[in-house]
């Protein structure tokens, strides 16, 4: 067992002790802050008795739109966390010079840096691309639920079990110093001796579990579930991009699972995979977790390509423009997305010929790109845009992506790149596709189905300050970080010499400050608008004028989605029920048979939790005893063949009777 | 599309009930999970790719590897793929007693399969060349390891399948979950050619 000889195991803590809880008081006053606020949260939820309403509710549901939504939230609160290592990185680098320190060690600051990247990508924008997917996906395909519906609960636990992993790093021992991807050797024991790597291997493979089976779950349910008459060409553009992401995350995750798997066998067991003797390679890991490092970008941005498709077809109340071409845009998007993890590490020193073939790869990807932009711009040709919040988001989305496309074409040029690689240039980049693509899709998107998922919108006011202060913010933020690259900045320093160089990062952590008052904005919005919920009220359930299936049902849609499976004759399935005048059936109704709640998610999640921890502690008796427990709840579930329930008629009656009166009201 | 008619081109909601089969989406959704395994495998394939050569001045596999013994090991999972589906066939003919029996066979090969595997595995590292003396052996055992595993979980759902066939009978759920495993077993009988073929029969040549 390669453990270093001054950290003592016992057998009953394994290496927790006293010395585990961080001695600094930026950690110890954000502790105060969190058991303050974690003590307020859980008086509140005893006073108003809300224990049994988020169980039976919420933790135990199997109903799509609720995982989905709490996958949203999980995101939401992850995103402050990740934000506030953002700040303090910028305030950091913006007074460390000409002999100042700033104010955080090394220690402390390389661990910043890693849980920025980890969080933001595994606990930020994956939730909250799959909560969206989970939400949307079966309305627009006419379904009632996903295929799996317990497996779904599951991954959601899953999930948040990796957060609360990394989260627990915080405040119990140490985060990775690695970097966001823990390239040994430096993520090995001999130099990284303490728990920060082992929360980064069980944080990542807790929640890596609950993607790779919500992947599964949702491609199959987009092959199994559609409607009748839904043939693939008829699907959503936003269903189609979310069966490609969920292609690549089927067959992307399962890569990064081995290799963390080595990993920790190289940590923990002594194994030779990465190590620099005994004929390990450490390169190897670089090129495995870029295998599935790169898809993984695909992975977050392509179901956004499909918010802004259906953002664009919306607000200009056209069909877009191109929707075959747009298919196989995502298609090919998603085989080249295979081809070019190479680009990655140009400088490991593969020759000419290997470089080339990937720098060409990468460039061929901006093709259908560049396809995708040009179908929404010719949607918008000659139409009556309806500046609305999402639409807003597009165009900013256009802007900002294209610009990043541009630079990363720039990087895809192997001579360059052994100029700019690991400098702020790239950091410039990477920030400039996945805030400019990702995160303004995100935005768009949860203005976009915020009515759908509770009834009311939100208050545009509030939202267009948000978004100002966010694209402003984002531009002040990461220009000089481009301008940076190009003099020569490498990434994740944290304190600097050339007095010259300070300016710019003045500027970058000036735009710092304009993000989060976008934040704060955005957060204020959700507050007004649910204070304002009466005046912002949609009855109709279609407050856009939408034309995909989503919007064919009330808002919120009811358990069961559709009293009645709806049929396709065409994209766009709504839109033709408009304008044939087809409306909802009354006919007889019969029961509806449901998947039942269960609360063998949450159990195994937490199982998977604490058998992580006590992994990353070494207390191997509570791992074993955690594992076997998982095992057993497993094979216990599987005794339990009840698992469904029908919803009687005389409910779905009230229920689509309520509904008539509802649009009654409305005059539609 | 020009001619804009106002009739529709059909009934826009199906006012029937719309059966969908129970579990109709179980075996395509087992069949992706077992692709998103393969992977894993793929991975560890690869790895012993770029490191079986690096023996780090230790033992390499004509040291180590005694092909007969291997060469049990493979007919027993072979078999058990052989009975695993007289077991399927038993089922298909509503024979619960049969398919009881032949599960009961396969179980017997799954578990002579893993003590050979154990046995291999002790006599390695008994010799020294266990996972740590070198990056060959690394890969080495992370592969043949990671199959030995899942046919362990293999093994233990065979049991559990088993009991839930005793209470239950030929159910469609219990058929349903028999064809999963079914799957599960050949799959691992399929990777295991592999191992045989690309560790044990091209180490030796």
């Amino acid at each position: 067992m390669a453990v270093p000889s001054d950290i003592q195991t016992t057998f009953l803590l394994g290496r927790l002790d006293w010395n585990a809880i961080p001695q600094d008081p930026i950690v110890w006053a954000t502790g105060v802050v969190v058991a303050i606020g974690g003590a307020g949260l859980l008086w509140m939820l005893h006073k108003y008795r809300l224990w049994s309403y988020l169980w039976h509710e919420w933790f135990t549901t199997v109903d799509h739109k609720k995982i989905g939504i709490m996958y949203v939230v999980l995101a939401l609160v992850m995103f402050v966390r990740g934000f506030a290592d953002a700040i303090m990185m910028r305030l950091q680098q913006a007074i460390a010079f000409g002999g100042s320190e700033g104010y955080l060690n090394s220690h402390h600051y390389d661990q910043i840096f890693s849980a920025h990247g980890v969080i933001m990508i595994f606990f930020v924008a994956m939730p909250f691309v799959t909560g969206l997917m989970n939400y949307v996906v079966p309305l627009q395909i006419g379904a009632r639920d996903v295929s799996f519906p317990f497996l779904n609960n599951l991954s959601f636990w899953m999930t948040v079990g990796g957060a609360v992993l990394v989260m627990m790093s915080l405040f119990v021992g140490e985060f990775a110093q690695t970097g966001w991807l823990a390239f040994p050797p430096l993520s090995g024991i001999g130099y990284s001796p303490y728990v920060g790597v082992d929360y980064y291997i069980w944080g990542l493979q807790v929640a890596g579990v609950g993607t790779t089976l919500s992947g599964i779950n949702l491609l199959v349910t987009i092959i199994k579930m559609r409607a009748p008459g839904m043939t693939m060409m008829r699907m959503p553009i936003f269903t189609w991009t979310s069966l490609c992401t969920n292609i690549l995350i089927v067959a992307s995750f399962p890569v990064l699972t081995a290799t963390l798997v080595l990993l920790t066998l190289d940590r923990y067991v002594g194994t030779n995979f990465f190590t620099n003797d005994l004929g390990g390679n450490a390169m190897m890991y670089v090129n495995l977790i870029w295998i599935w490092g790169h898809p993984e970008v695909y992975i977050l941005i392509l179901p956004l390509f499909g918010v802004y498709s259906e953002v664009v077809a919306t607000f200009t109340g056209k069909r877009l423009f191109g929707y075959t071409s747009m298919v196989y845009a995502t298609v090919c998007i998603t085989i080249l997305s295979y081809l070019v993890w190479l680009h990655h590490f140009f400088t490991m020193g593969s020759g000419a010929s290997v470089n080339s073939f990937f720098g060409i790869t990468t460039m061929i990807i901006s093709v259908p790109t560049g396809a995708k932009i040009f179908n929404w711009l010719f949607t918008m040709y000659r139409s009556r845009i309806r500046f609305e919040l999402p639409m807003m988001w597009t165009i900013a989305f256009m802007l900002t992506f294209v610009i990043g496309g541009m630079t990363g074409v720039l990087l895809a040029v192997p001579p360059a790149d052994f100029v700019l690689h690991n400098s702020l240039f790239l950091v410039a980049h990477f920030h400039n596709v996945i805030i400019g693509g990702v995160l303004f899709g995100l935005f768009a998107a949860v203005y976009y189905w915020w009515p759908k998922a509770f009834g009311f919108r939100l208050d545009p006011w509030w939202g267009k300050v948000s978004f100002w202060f966010w694209v402003v913010g984002f531009w002040t933020a990461f220009a000089p970080l481009y301008i940076l690259g190009l003099m020569g900045v490498t990434r994740r320093v944290r304190v600097f010499d050339d007095p010259s160089l300070q300016i710019w990062f003045v500027i970058a952590a000036f735009g710092a400050v304009l993000i989060a008052i976008g934040i704060a904005a955005m957060f204020i919005q959700f507050g007004v608008s649910i204070a304002r919920r009466d005046q912002l009220r949609d009855e109709t359930g279609d407050p856009w004028d939408g034309r995909t299936l989503e919007w064919a049902t009330s808002s919120p849609p009811p358990a069961y989605n559709f009293a009645f499976t709806p049929v396709s004759h065409g994209l766009d399935t709504w839109w033709d029920m408009k304008r044939y005048g087809q409306t909802r059936p009354r006919a007889a109704y019969v029961p509806i048979h449901m998947p039942r709640n269960t609360g063998t998610g949450v159990i195994i999640a937490g199982l998977s939790t604490i058998c992580g921890f006590a992994l990353v502690w070494y207390i191997w008796w509570l791992a074993a005893l955690a594992f076997a427990g998982i095992v057993v709840a497993s094979i216990l579930h599987t005794f339990n063949y009840a698992r469904d329930y029908h919803i009687p008629a005389e409910e779905v009656r009230a229920t689509e009777d309520a509904r008539d009166r509802q649009l009654a009201s409305a005059g539609v | 599309m020009s001619t804009a008619t106002q009739t529709a081109p059909g009934d826009f909601w199906e006012v029937e009930p719309h059966h969908h089969h129970e579990g109709a989406s179980t075996s395509i959704g087992f069949w992706i999970y077992l692709m998103s395994d393969c992977l894993m495998f793929a991975v560890l394939f690869a790895v012993f790719g770029v490191l079986g050569g690096s023996y780090a001045a230790g033992p390499g596999p004509k040291d180590l590897f005694d092909l007969e013994l291997v060469a049990l090991n493979t007919a027993f999972l072979l078999l058990s793929s052989i009975t695993y589906g007289f077991a399927m066939l038993a089922m298909v003919k509503e024979n619960t007693r049969g398919t009881l029996m032949w599960l009961g066979i396969t179980l017997v090969f799954g578990l002579l399969f893993l003590a050979v595997e154990i046995y291999e595995f002790q006599h390695l590292i008994h010799l020294g060349a266990g996972p740590q003396r070198s990056a060959f052996l690394s890969a080495f055992f992370a592969l043949v390891g990671t199959h030995g595993l899942h046919v362990a979980f293999g093994c233990l759902w065979l049991v559990t399948l088993m009991i839930q066939i005793r209470q239950r009978g030929l159910i469609p759920a219990n058929r349903r979950r028999l064809a999963c495993l079914s799957m599960f077993w050949h799959f691992l009988d399929v990777i295991w050619i592999g191992v045989f073929t690309f560790v044990y029969l091209l180490g030796m040549i």
